[in-house]
């Protein structure tokens, strides 16, 4: 196999492995955004997996799969929303006891329900997954050299879900500097006493915003067992919500270098697989292991200060409480 | 006829001010937080088209009353009228609407906003913001011009200096639509010339009609721009007066309760050896601009030197080097004709074991710990002491009751030791720092902003503590940029200038002749100039 047939693998895996770190490192900027800090995204994603995995098995659909999944994940970032806006409690701790709540009961359920040692079924049936779509003309243009295999390759043949994350990028851009919504949810997250004196409720706006989030991670979790895998196994989000938030810092918050983060990091996972293994020059051979925690060293590296000071949202961590 | 229809006019526009209604008419207002009646019954009357004064120390309850009228909270009882109409204002919304404005103390802004933006937050109109923008941009660029408030439409606020940021928030108000303008303490964050810019805008404002409410516990400032005042001792309105019919004097009392010295009593300095000396010290900030810039000075024993200047000339720098807390670049500080290593190993627990005390000029973040209780932080910095110390643990008990002591000592209020430091008054705060640092009896005192943010009466008390601690011999150095305060204390004032020492003045300087060199006007020749 060629160098640039290898490339164009080695980037269509990145684009298969950073759409569920695209999903969620984007639901990560609705809710920090909004000044509420959500260590949660994990657990959000590990259960809407699950919810996904699980309807999608039931009822022999995908899309009702996709749609359990989000009322899932937003149940979840509402009981988050309770405890951090309503009650004012930590944010971390939330998000840390929904990761648990997620890891555990996904994994009581699937046992009790489907009897698979956690498992949910197979996804077999028709139309029970996302399937890749073939963009038009993907098999007339594929022997045209370099941009061919490009289109067909990389671009064409993905399900639905990929190309939805990839719009949701210029979306979430458009909806923070374009709408009024976005305009007053990086308000709240700055200075929300200045939300609060122009007489917008802060309470009702940071709920929006966690749901915003809650929706987001249910798309990454339906995409992680009902598009790239074909079911729920557990533990299956393996840290994707850790490093989508890594991604999260790494892109300072702004959604396009959002998109580009999270390419970085499944590139890094897709090179890790990709070369695990591999006898460089008959010199030396690179344990696995090491190419396997390349990106969470790279996280390490990244975030200890390599990319400069990322200023988080002003207001992050801190529930609002009206001065005398 | 012609004359007698003129007169008709005359008449009515008499008869329109007699008649017209107040712009704000409170009744029987009252509020508490828990225990606290933070309003007892209160009534005050705003005539339309007047700057109204509202003046008292902190904890008097003039936020409290103004956050009712600004529906940030909810009276227990009493009545408003705005315009002469009842009215109930539940958010910042309804007041909103009814023409209310408020700037606060804290600015209400969004920092990494630009103007533009912060401005339009809350205001927007459609979903959309794309056309919005553009009508927000004319709207603001009209009240810019009406109001004579150019401020940079694009600029990022946190870029803007302080005195901007609050033409922001006034400019913000005025595009809600505001006829009653709040504002909140407006010059405690600005320069003494950003306060005056600040007053002729209010003026401004007033000559086109809009009414002001201006709260403030700084008599002068009452005394400058207001035609009414009204004055709050512990959450009851004592008195209303005009204010060409009262004086500083009065309205101090009134604050008070008490006939309140505003001009404290001293004797000649004694001056002695020299204790603290300061040689051609350089100190950059953070950013690496050069704050202190070749400074020498001493400090003798039994005389206070004052540090005039406006904010940021370099002074917080300095102290902060002298007091061992940051690096300087060049020079040396004698403490008792010992080096302290100001450009090395400057230990501040050190230098408070060799005498130096250190009031630092911001209590909030370097003077105290506000979780802590009181008698905590009474001791911090030198609870390390033997005297504070029962083998390896800290001696709670005796800790207590040195404690109460300073409390019954600097009479801090309520004298309760274990009370957490957040919940007493700023003033009562900036006592515990002061406690702290005058009883262990230090040889040089180096004193920051003494008296920011706290009330007429610990003025008083305050400035009497470090006179006392001058005559019992002791070095003072005072910074503060309230030059009343300089030039009622200090034996010898030097001005700071761009990180220079411009001038030195005795106390018996004129105010012009310092804010003249305060501006950077006139000074002595500097090396440079002479070469």
């Amino acid at each position: 196999m060629g160098t640039f047939e290898t490339l164009i693998l080695i980037l269509d895996s990145t684009v298969r492995l950073a759409i569920p770190l695209m999903f969620a490192a984007l639901a990560g900027l609705y809710s920090e955004r909004a000044g509420i800090f959500d260590i949660g995204l994990e657990g959000k994603m590990l259960a809407a997996a699950f919810a996904g995995a699980a309807a999608a098995a039931v009822y022999g659909s995908a899309w009702i799969g996709l749609f359990f999944a989000i009322i899932i994940s937003v149940a979840l970032a509402l009981v988050h929303g309770f405890a951090s806006i309503t009650h004012r409690g930590n944010q971390i701790v939330s998000g840390v006891a929904i990761n648990f709540i997620a890891a555990g009961t996904t994994i009581i359920l699937g046992q009790a329900w489907f009897r698979q040692g956690g498992r949910t079924p197979a996804l077999s049936a028709e139309g029970s997954r996302f399937t890749a779509i073939e963009l038009p003309f993907a098999e007339a243009v594929a022997d045209v050299p370099l941009l061919g295999p490009i289109y067909s390759e990389l671009i064409s043949g993905h399900s639905i879900l990929v190309y939805l994350a990839f719009a949701a990028v210029p979306f979430t851009w458009w909806v923070l500097f374009r709408t009024r919504f976005g305009l007053r949810l990086r308000a709240v997250g700055e200075n929300p006493g200045a939300v609060d004196t122009a007489g917008i409720s802060v309470t009702w706006l940071r709920y929006r915003a966690v749901i915003c989030c809650g929706i987001l991670c249910g798309f990454a979790g339906a995409y992680l067992a009902v598009a790239q895998n074909a079911g729920f196994v557990k533990d299956m989000t393996a840290g994707k919500g850790f490093i989508a938030l890594a991604a999260l810092i790494f892109a300072k918050w702004k959604p396009v270098n959002v998109l580009l983060a999270c390419l970085l990091f499944g590139f890094l996972d897709a090179v890790a697989i990709r070369f695990a293994g591999i006898n460089f020059f008959g010199l030396f051979e690179v344990p696995p292991q090491f190419m396997q925690s390349l990106p969470y060293i790279l996280t390490v590296v990244l975030l200890a200060g390599f990319i400069g000071k990322a200023i988080p949202p002003k207001a992050g961590g801190q529930p609002y409480v009206k001065e005398r | 006829m012609l004359g007698f229809g003129n007169f008709e006019a005359w008449i009515s526009a008499i008869d329109g001010t007699r008649m017209a209604p107040n712009a704000i008419e409170l009744t029987g207002i009252n509020k508490s937080f828990g225990p606290v009646r933070a309003n007892k019954d209160i009534n005050l009357a705003v005539h339309k088209g007047t700057i109204h004064g509202i003046i008292g120390e902190n904890g008097a309850g003039k936020s409290t009353l103004m956050s009712i009228l600004y529906g940030f909270y909810q009276a227990d009882s009493g009545q408003i009228e705005v315009d002469g109409k009842p009215v109930t204002i539940n958010t910042p919304n309804d007041a909103i609407a009814m023409g209310i404005g408020m700037v606060h103390q804290h600015f209400m802004l969004v920092e990494n906003f630009t103007v533009l933006e912060n401005v339009m937050l809350g205001a927007e109109g459609a979903q959309l913001i794309s056309g919005s923008i553009a009508k927000a941009r004319s709207e603001l660029k009209h009240l810019e011009e009406e109001y004579a408030l150019e401020v940079d439409t694009e600029a990022v606020i946190e870029e803007l200096p302080v005195g901007l940021q609050q033409r922001v928030e006034i400019l913000k108000a005025l595009y809600r639509g505001a006829e009653i303008l709040i504002l909140d303490e407006p010059t405690g964050v600005l320069t003494p010339a950003e306060a005056d810019h600040l007053f002729r805008i209010l003026k401004q404002l007033k000559d086109q009609g809009k009414t002001i409410v201006l709260i403030t516990h700084k008599l002068r400032e009452i005394m400058a721009v207001t035609d009414n005042v009204s004055v709050m001792r512990q959450g009851e309105m004592v008195a209303t007066r005009k204010t060409s019919e009262t004086s500083v004097e009065e309205l101090a009392e009134l604050m008070v309760g008490r006939h309140v010295l505003l001009r404290v009593e001293k004797g000649e300095a004694k001056p002695g050896d020299v204790k603290l000396a300061v040689e051609n010290l350089t100190v950059k900030d953070s950013r690496g601009v050069v704050m202190v810039d070749n400074v020498s000075f001493e400090v003798r024993a039994g005389e206070i030197v004052g540090i005039a200047g406006v904010a940021g000339n370099g002074q917080s720098q300095m102290i902060e080097a002298i007091a061992g807390i940051r690096r300087a670049e060049t020079g040396r500080v004698l403490l008792d004709g010992e080096p302290i290593g100001v450009t090395g190993d400057a230990d501040p627990a050190l230098l408070r074991k060799r005498g130096m005390a250190h009031v630092p000029e911001d209590r909030h973040h370097m003077g105290l710990v506000l979780q802590f209780e009181e008698n905590e932080n009474s001791i911090l910095g030198y609870h390390a002491d033997v005297e504070y110390l029962n083998g390896p643990m800290l001696d709670i008990e005796g800790i207590r009751s040195d404690a109460r002591d300073k409390i019954e000592k600097y009479d801090i209020r309520p004298p309760n030791c274990r009370l957490k430091t957040a919940n007493f008054s700023g003033g009562n705060q900036q006592k515990i720092v002061l406690a702290r640092e005058m009883e262990q009896d230090p040889a040089v005192l180096i004193v920051g902003q003494p008296t920011r943010g706290v009330d007429v009466g610990a003025i008083e008390f305050i400035h009497k503590r470090i006179i006392e601690m001058r005559d019992a011999g002791k070095a003072v150095l005072l910074v503060s940029v309230e030059l009343d305060e300089i030039r009622s204390l200090a034996d010898r004032i030097l001005v700071m200038f761009a990180g220079r020492v411009v001038g030195e003045r005795g106390p018996d300087a004129t105010e012009g002749e310092l804010g003249l060199l305060m501006a950077g006007v006139e000074g002595e020749p500097t090396k440079e100039a002479a070469e």
